[in-house]
């Protein structure tokens, strides 16, 4: 158990230096439902490029260290209605309140700002219902 | 370059999650699962990837971008519904899956097709989503 939080706190930081990269170099802010929303909605514009680049790097660099690995797993429910409905309250959700988890999160709460701050806490508040909804209530997944 | 710097902060992304165990739905919602067998782990994954942002932010004052422009300004500190109302929506699907945007990229090749079909559906929303802000937007506006 407890080298899974070393595991945790290693890979942050690595999360933090990306985002910090990504800040310093180029100048963006690392928020996930942005970058891919911006180029789902075509509201990234001349900015496209370069986040498709950044997600290609998202895509690439886990799969081969997945594979050198030996394989790694999600362990996501098989209950694909389930999968389908996250999927769009997150896609919703997230473009809606402009950020997720990397966004309001990790870049919103390294500034201190009051609208990460208040996205976090919702987000999580949500998804602790819907974890006693859906697992210990309903429990379909 | 910019290509190539955004693909490297991708890619240490990517391999964030992946060590972390964020693209682990497990240890997501075991942390959100309160009355369940509590894992802290995305605490340390928070705790530990604010640090170097924290200092990344304290960098950018008085300077500009390596490869120029200007650093994104902080947004008003404005509360407004669709910050709620999305927060809510994006968290219950988080907390349903166990997957949020980053770590369904990442995890593309390896989560089955349970991930698939979570990307795609995801992408369906955010493609519904402005439209749903314009109806919401006319509706405050009405009121």
């Amino acid at each position: 158990m407890q080298i899974e939080w070393i595991y945790g706190l290693a890979g942050g930081i690595l999360i933090g230096v990306a985002g910090a990269v990504y800040l310093l170099i180029n100048g963006r802010i690392m928020g996930a439902s942005g970058i891919i929303g911006g180029l789902v909605d075509g509201s990234a514009g001349p900015q496209s490029r370069e986040r498709v680049w950044f997600l290609v790097g998202l895509f690439v660099v886990p799969t081969v260290i997945a594979f050198l690995m030996g394989g790694a797993d999600t362990y996501v429910t098989d209950n694909f209605l389930a999968i389908a409905a996250a999927g769009l309250f997150v896609g919703v959700g997230t473009r809606l309140a402009n950020g997720c988890t990397s966004g309001h999160g990790v870049c919103g709460i390294s500034r201190l700002s009051l609208r990460g701050i208040v996205a976090t806490i919702m987000y999580i508040g949500a998804g602790g219902a819907a974890v006693i909804l859906f697992k210990h209530v309903l429990g379909v997944v | 370059m910019r290509g190539f710097f955004a693909a490297l902060a991708g890619g240490l992304f990517g391999a964030g999650l992946l060590v972390s165990g964020m693209t682990d739905t497990r240890k997501v919602q075991g942390w959100l699962d309160i009355f369940g067998t509590w894992d802290p782990t995305l605490a340390f994954v928070m705790g530990g990837a604010i640090l170097p942002m924290a200092v990344a932010w304290r960098i950018t004052k008085g300077r500009t971008p390596l490869l120029g422009g200007p650093f994104p300004p902080a947004p008003a500190p404005k509360i407004g519904r669709n910050l709620v109302i999305g927060s809510v929506l994006f968290g219950f699907g988080w907390g349903l899956a166990g997957l949020c945007p980053g770590p369904s990229i990442a995890s593309l090749t390896y989560g089955g097709w349970g991930g698939v079909i979570f990307v795609v559906s995801m992408c369906l929303g955010m493609l519904a989503a402005p439209s749903l802000r314009a109806r919401l937007d006319a509706a405050n506006a009405a009121s």
